[in-house]
């Protein structure tokens, strides 16, 4: 909708964010060109708790909202502004917002948008995903229709109990990894399939030779397969299945869950399409919001502003970039990061510049590098160093009787569990090990335990969902207490068995 | 400048999804009271909630579980301002202490229930849904007309303001197409309107009063007084929504009966020995000289925790408790043993001899078990067919 007669204080907002581009542009940024709407505090507050504007209908995201929109009802919390990483990319800024809020705001994501635009982790995400989520969510619509709105939300409660669990492309560069080869006999589509398949298999083998062995693969050598060979063929020698532990979840039960219909995979399919468009955000917090304060001061500093906005601009950057004691703030950690990487390569001190060669003069260079190579945890793991330990006073605090009490400040170690816990990104590394566990089809998943134990309450609640999806008896193996053990589900009740 | 800076505004009014799914997920906290009305109306909150219309309970299970770390087992990292050492304390249990305080409700630490405020009055409609005060009779005189206008007739003259808009268009619709036209809406005559209007009906009230006894002996200790006050909570509640015209009298007794007001009768206290008997004798005299059964329904219901005077007390309550069968619609018994310590000395153990219907025993040993005990009293269902 066109706005016919213009709001002079928006036409005032489109000569800032000009003179914004254009400072932004100067000091080296390249941000999708990015358009802008206001909007009201309910719609802020619904985008950002749906995460995209149009996604699909589910409590959850109802929940978000309210608890989002009390914060604000009450003063505790406030979003300034929402960006969308497409192309161009789209921004929202909160009606309330203050002319130098907005200015602030408006240069905050012009540098999001870069980094969208040039971090190698976002190089394969779905720039027109305002437009996928919404034939999402208007297929999920149909299917509400079609099957009831409970059974579909009954679908995506379990769906989305696991949504954490898909795999992401993590090597910079590499497309999608390759298929899994799905180890499975398939359903018989025409009655020549057994020809169609001898033809297959007496191609040129196996492409990258994956270690096969021996031609005929063990499973269908007289070309008489039938569907239910699977179960019984296999007594003597057992192929694994999945071949390799798989890490995708998701994608796992998409492809060889047996009961599910057309309309729940696609669901699936769905939630797990939404999931790893957000992936490469969750995984880039903090470079991501440090690169984006770094620039929004510096942009901001190069303006000509208003007489008695500088204060306004002082306060409200100090409160977005502040420390938090319980957590690591986004915003404040990423940012003084990167102020010390650009300091140290500029201007290098003398071990530096021998171990590791460091001429001087290359600091901002090493910003843009950055910005493009690394997510949080090759960030954390290189630049978190002695001096930044110490000099944001960063600690790790852990719960001791009754109270959380900071355990460790030696710099070493808070880096190493900093760094440990972004290897997961804090959802615990479970992987598909066996889809036919005891030979009855029942799924066997393993948590990778690395000294953080699970939520057992929790976990015992999602094999639940995990059944829901699978259809048969679901298993999680998990250290409690330090000893190895086996959750299960089976339809009826969960139990815990030691290994 | 590489492009045109467009900045919009649109107007947003009509944008209802977040408050729709808000709606949802509030439905969905109050399928989650109406699982665990049990255990969720035995709560201190409610129970102390002085008049206050609003209550903050706790629900579980209304987040959506997902494999996550125990938080209380894990390191977080934090900053501090410089100064912060090994051994600091950031917070307490169950405080904001907590790490990942993120943009998803789930990831915060410890708190695995979600704390609804829930309107009391909205919890009572779900507790007495379908309750009622059992084996109520029509009773001579004491009868309330209670006048109510009903609006359920629909006539061809009446009001304009009660022009009933969705039947006056259907007539059009079907007379148009009587008359050949294509059937739609328009010409609007006055054979066409339609009104609705109201009968006033009159409806008999019957008279009943609740007697609630309650023990506050010596041995009755916290858990007890607790159950019993949280009982009566609901009890006077109900009463009081449910039935216009339902009277109650409080009454306590420790080796002594009296009858109190109804605050008295809220407050805990008092100590000494048990004599039940003084109890009844006290709800026996009332009942003769304020309630004929021949006008009242009258309900006693009596809450101990079983240890009392001796056998012959107990002895002699087995029979008021007859005595009191004969003038009442029920009698109920509620006896709360908290450790259940071999109840054959108890007064539940005097009272098994007694095998009338309309005496309804119950033993609590929890606090999720005051719910099924209102409901086995206020079972709106005889328990002796007629």
């Amino acid at each position: 909708m066109e706005i016919i007669s213009r709001d002079p204080q928006i036409v005032e907002l489109e000569r800032w964010i000009e003179r914004i581009w254009d400072t932004a542009v100067r000091l080296g940024l390249e941000p999708y060109p990015t358009h802008f709407e206001i909007v009201p505090a309910t719609i802020m507050y619904e985008f950002g708790s749906y995460g995209l504007p149009g996604r699909f209908a589910h409590w959850t995201h109802g929940r978000a909202y309210h608890q989002m929109k009390t914060m604000y009802d009450y003063g505790l919390n406030k979003i300034y502004e929402l960006v969308i990483n497409s192309n161009p990319c789209y921004a929202f800024l909160m009606e309330a917002n203050t002319p130098l809020e907005n200015k602030l705001v408006v240069a905050h994501v012009l540098a999001h948008s870069d980094f969208f635009r040039h971090n190698a982790y976002f190089q394969h995400t779905n720039r027109q995903m305002i437009e996928t989520a919404s034939i999402n969510a208007e297929r999920i619509r149909h299917y509400e229709y079609d099957h009831g709105t409970l059974e579909v939300e009954r679908f995506l409660d379990a769906v989305l109990s696991i949504e954490d669990h898909v795999e992401l492309v993590t090597i910079p560069g590499l497309g999608e990894l390759p298929e899994e080869r799905d180890e499975r006999p398939r359903p018989r589509t025409t009655p020549y399939d057994d020809l169609f398949e001898l033809d297959r298999r007496g191609g040129s083998g196996e492409p990258g030779g994956r270690g096969e062995e021996g031609g005929g693969r063990g499973r269908g050598g007289g070309g008489a397969r039938r569907e239910g060979e699977w179960h019984g063929a296999h007594l003597g020698r057992r192929r694994r299945f999945p071949r390799e532990p798989q890490r995708d979840l998701l994608k796992f039960i998409l492809e060889h869950a047996e009961d599910l219909e057309d309309w729940q995979r696609d669901i699936i399919a769905i939630v797990r399409q939404e999931r790893l468009y957000f992936v490469p955000q969750l995984r880039t917090k903090t470079l991501n919001e440090g690169w984006s304060s770094l620039w929004h001061s510096r942009i901001l500093r190069e303006l000509d502003l208003p007489e008695g906005e500088y204060t306004e601009f002082a306060r409200l950057h100090a409160s977005v970039a502040a420390p938090s004691r319980h957590q690591l703030n986004p915003y404040y950690v990423g940012m003084r990061m990167l102020e010390h990487i650009e300091r140290r390569w500029e201007n290098p001190s003398p071990q530096d510049r021998e171990r590791l060669g460091l001429r001087g003069g290359e600091g901002r260079a090493k910003l843009f590098e950055i910005r493009e190579l690394e997510n949080d945890l090759s960030f954390m793991r290189t630049y978190l160093t002695k001096e930044v330990v110490e000099d944001l006073d960063l600690y790790i605090y852990a719960y001791e009787g009754g109270e959380w009490r900071i355990v460790e400040k030696n710099w070493e170690k808070v880096r190493d569990q900093i760094v440990r816990s972004l290897t997961s990104y804090g959802i615990p590394y479970i992987t598909v090990e066996d889809g036919d566990y005891r030979r009855a089809r029942e799924l066997l998943l393993k948590h990778h335990f690395d000294g953080d134990e699970l939520d057992l309450r929790y976990a015992e609640r999602t094999l639940r969902y995990v059944y829901q999806l699978w259809g048969r008896p679901v298993h999680l193996e998990t250290v409690v207490d330090d000893k190895p053990v086996l959750l299960s589900y089976d339809g009826s009740r969960n139990t815990k068995t030691a290994l | 400048m590489d492009f045109s800076v467009l900045v919009s505004k649109n107007d947003w009014s009509l944008h209802r999804k977040g408050p729709i799914d808000q709606a949802r997920h509030n439905a969905k906290i109050k399928e989650a009271i109406k699982e665990n009305i049990g255990e969720i109306i035995a709560e201190e909150a409610i129970i102390t909630s002085d008049g206050k219309k609003i209550v903050k309970i706790p629900i579980r299970s209304l987040d959506l579980p997902h494999f996550r770390f125990d938080p209380k087992k894990s390191k977080h990292a934090g900053s501090g301002d410089g100064n912060s050492k090994v051994g600091d304390v950031l917070g307490q249990d169950g405080q904001a202490g907590g790490p990942g305080r993120g943009k998803r409700a789930g990831d915060q630490p410890g708190i695995d229930y979600y704390d609804a405020e829930v309107e009391i009055d909205d919890l009572a409609a779900i507790v007495f849904e379908d309750l009622g005060l059992p084996n109520l009779k029509q009773k001579q005189h004491e009868e309330l007309e209670v006048e109510s206008i009903h609006f359920n007739e629909i006539r061809k003259k009446g009001i304009m303001s009660n022009l009933d808009k969705r039947r006056t268009i259907l007539e059009n619709i079907k007379r148009n197409a009587m008359q050949g036209q294509h059937p739609r809406f328009g010409n609007v005559s006055n054979e066409d309107l339609r009104f609705k209007t109201w009968e006033v009906t009159y409806k008999r009230e019957t008279s009943a009063v609740v007697i609630a006894m309650r023990d506050v002996s010596g041995s009755m200790g916290e858990f007890e007084k607790y159950i019993t006050r949280s009982f009566y909570f609901w009890m006077v509640r109900f009463l009081r929504t449910k039935y216009k015209n339902v009277q109650i009298v409080f009454i306590t007794h420790h080796t002594e009966a009296k009858e109190v007001d109804e605050q008295a009768f809220f407050e805990l206290g008092e100590s000494g020995g048990t004599r039940v008997s003084s109890a009844y004798k006290l709800a026996l005299d009332i009942i003769d000289q304020r309630y004929s059964p021949e006008r009242w329904n009258i309900y006693p219901f009596h809450f101990s925790d079983g240890d009392n005077w001796g056998d012959a007390d107990n002895r002699l309550c087995v029979e008021l408790v007859h005595k009191l069968l004969e003038r009442c619609n029920v009698f109920g018994y509620g006896e709360i043993q908290e450790y259940s310590y071999g109840s054959t000395t108890t007064l539940m153990s005097a009272f098994s001899s007694i095998k009338d219907p309309h005496f309804i025993p119950v033993v609590i040993r929890g606090k999720a078990d005051v719910y099924p005990a209102l409901r086995k009293f206020f079972s709106i269902k005889d328990p002796v067919p007629a």
